[in-house]
């Protein structure tokens, strides 16, 4: 398998009078070429920010104290803006959250498709007009789309054209951020269908993330499990939802409702706060398994099984 | 005593769209119509409405609610109608019937501590009969949900969490122990991990309280895990009602298979098998068929008689209906 990311002991804080919200602390993690990589988490465990972290969108009073992200070889962090610019949605695409809310209301898709490719391609116009009639056909969108403006279509249609925008360039990483949040079930099934199926054709990884667990068990191969500013969990989607070894993520895939399960049960206790962590394993408040050495030492990462990540001291040095 | 705790009769809530002031209207929509459907009152019971968003569910607890008035049709609670009520016995009517919201923040008062939420429900319905007699109330209301008085009272809004923040509005219905509760998405913005626990209190008021629940939601996971009964809601119209059990295990109509056959269940073993085609997933602003069954332009199974009129919601069995030509 051939890593396309690298994410190493990233960190992304915001300063405040209060002191720094720690929102990213620490965060590692590798993606293969050719898979879907799932983050998944609560709201507030830092995963918006994570990526925002990857793109290197971060924005004061945001910054970035420590880590490196390895892209095809290249560390982001370490990038002029420019060369930056050229990787940016030409190698490295960005779905945004509520993506579908960020098409400009007074132009026609087709020119705002046209205007995105040229400024990252280097084809011209009538190509990319080619190239953006194309991939409308390719989310299963009528050519009628390209002529209309985006009050002329409905939530799950918007989110299509971005799809079709961010992939124009054959990108080899696409990250989506909550891709299907805010879209009927029905749609949501076709979008994230269509996502798998274009990662396919066009030989792209893809990174998900969202805090809907079920979303993730239908699309992942492999997902990251956040919580409180760090990954608790690394495991294929088979293993972490039938063997979850860190409590949190046991406790985050029994509270998950569905058709045919009796009981769902929550984790009581409240999410802690990014500017004050708790001390040693950032869970132990809330965690019904910790021990002495849970409120003093903070549990690494470790690889207790082959690709099989966890940070919680159940699983320390017992191997 | 009357048979039925709610009952809606022929409801229909046009809106008009576009033009100023409604004068100028060039469309109207039918965010509700013509619907029929009762909550019996011997028994407690969860009723579930599941709609994707414009099936008019909100719409429709907004009017019970007296939020909004019908176009036509009439709800009655407890055999006299909602807009009777309203004239002649608001206090009573508010004090029996109440409403859980989606957005556990916006209900807030940013400027008032959350003490004052329980405090006027306290007043406005005479609960107590002295200051410490409401301090009690408050407290035993709150520690019946598990939420830590001493934490919380005396706090502002924006220092609570969320889950939090939709649990004290319960311990607010606690208090007013209604007869019917209308939940409006309650859970759509709670983390996984808090809305079992909500979910869970939100049932247990039904024994506690002997109340019954209108529980609106887009998600069939949570109806199948809460609802004792399911409505299913295509374009304003109801398709299919019946018990829990029945709707999930063996849904009848189309669009309630289409719906169930799409739902991401949280098992890797268990993905979705048919590819949903993208070309028919969403026609502009069509997907309503503009004449005949309103699912007759997404339905695999329309014939000819489903283009030309919309059927009846018919009782297959009892309790048991539904509205499709495939079971006249």
């Amino acid at each position: 398998m051939r890593t396309v990311l690298e994410v190493k002991d990233l960190r992304v804080y915001y300063k405040s009078i209060w002191g720094n919200y720690k929102s990213v602390d620490g965060v590692s993690f590798k993606v293969y070429e050719n898979e879907v990589f799932s983050i998944a988490g609560e709201s507030g465990c830092g995963k918006s920010t994570l990526v925002d972290g990857i793109l290197r969108l971060i924005k004061p009073p945001g910054y970035i104290p420590s880590g490196e992200i390895i892209f095809e070889g290249v560390n982001l962090l370490k990038l002029p803006e420019e060369q930056l610019r050229e990787i940016r949605f030409k190698k490295l695409a960005y779905i945004p959250q509520g993506a579908m809310n960020s098409l400009n209301p007074v132009i026609r898709i087709e020119e705002q498709m046209i205007d995105a490719i040229l400024d990252h391609g280097d084809i011209d116009k009538d190509e990319a007009r080619d190239l953006a009639l194309c991939m409308l056909k390719e989310v299963g969108l009528p050519v009628e789309v390209a002529k209309m403006y985006p009050h002329e279509l409905s939530g799950g249609m918007k989110q299509r054209v971005i799809i079709a925008t961010a992939i124009a360039l054959k990108p080899k990483l696409v990250i989506a951020d909550e891709p299907t949040t805010a879209l009927d079930v029905i749609v949501q099934k076709g979008i994230l269908q269509l996502l798998k199926r274009l990662k396919e054709e066009y030989n792209m990884t893809v990174i998900v993330v969202s805090h809907d667990m079920a979303a993730h068990a239908q699309i992942a191969d492999r997902i990251a499990i956040m919580y409180a500013g760090k990954i608790v969990e690394i495991g294929s989607i088979y293993d972490i939802f039938e063997d979850p070894l860190h409590p949190y993520t046991k406790g985050l895939i029994s509270a998950v409702p569905s058709i045919g399960k009796e009981y769902v049960k929550g984790i009581p206790g409240l999410a802690p706060s990014p500017l004050n962590w708790p001390s040693g394993c950032r869970f132990h408040p809330r965690c019904n398994y910790a021990m002495d050495i849970c409120s003093k030492i903070e549990p690494d990462l470790k690889e207790v099984k082959p690709g099989r990540w966890v940070a919680c001291h159940l699983y320390g040095d017992r191997q | 005593m009357n048979e039925f705790l709610l009952e809606l009769k022929n409801v229909t809530k046009i809106f008009k769209v576009g033009g100023g002031l409604g004068l100028f209207s060039k469309e109207v929509i039918k965010a509700v119509d013509s619907i029929s459907f009762s909550i019996p009152s011997d028994k407690p019971s969860i009723v579930a409405l599941v709609g994707e968003s414009g099936s008019g569910k909100t719409t429709i607890a907004r009017i019970i609610l007296g939020l909004l008035e019908p176009t036509s049709g009439e709800v009655l609670y407890r055999g006299r109608s909602v807009s009777n009520w309203l004239k002649e016995d608001k206090l009573k009517y508010y004090k029996e019937v109440q409403p859980v919201f989606q957005d556990p923040y916006s209900i807030y008062n940013p400027f008032y501590r959350i003490d004052r939420v329980l405090e006027l429900v306290i007043k406005k319905f005479n609960l107590a009969s002295s200051q410490e007699e409401a301090r009690d109330l408050m407290i035993k209301a709150m520690k019946d949900l598990g939420l830590r008085p001493e934490d919380l009272l005396g706090r502002y809004p924006h220092q609570l969490s969320g889950g939090e923040r939709q649990r004290f509005m319960l311990a607010r219905i606690l208090l007013i122990k209604p007869r019917l509760i209308v939940a409006d998405e309650p859970v759509s913005m709670l983390d996984a991990s808090l809305r079992a626990i909500f979910l869970d209190q939100l049932a247990s008021l039904k024994d506690k309280l002997g109340a019954s629940c209108l529980y609106i939601t887009h998600d069939l996971n949570i109806a199948s895990y809460i609802a004792d009964r399911i409505i299913v809601l295509c374009h304003g119209k109801i398709v299919e009602d019946g018990s829990k059990e029945e709707v999930i295990r063996n849904p009848l109509h189309p669009y309630t298979k289409t719906l169930i056959d799409s739902i991401p269940i949280p098992d890797p073993r268990r993905r979705w098998k048919e590819p949903v085609d993208l070309t028919t997933l969403e026609s502009f602003k069509k997907l309503k068929a503009e004449k005949g069954c309103i699912f007759s332009s997404r339905c695999p199974y329309a014939k000819e008689i489903c283009k030309a009129r919309m059927p009846t919601l018919t009782e297959v069995k009892p309790g048991r209906k539904v509205a499709c030509f495939l079971y006249d």
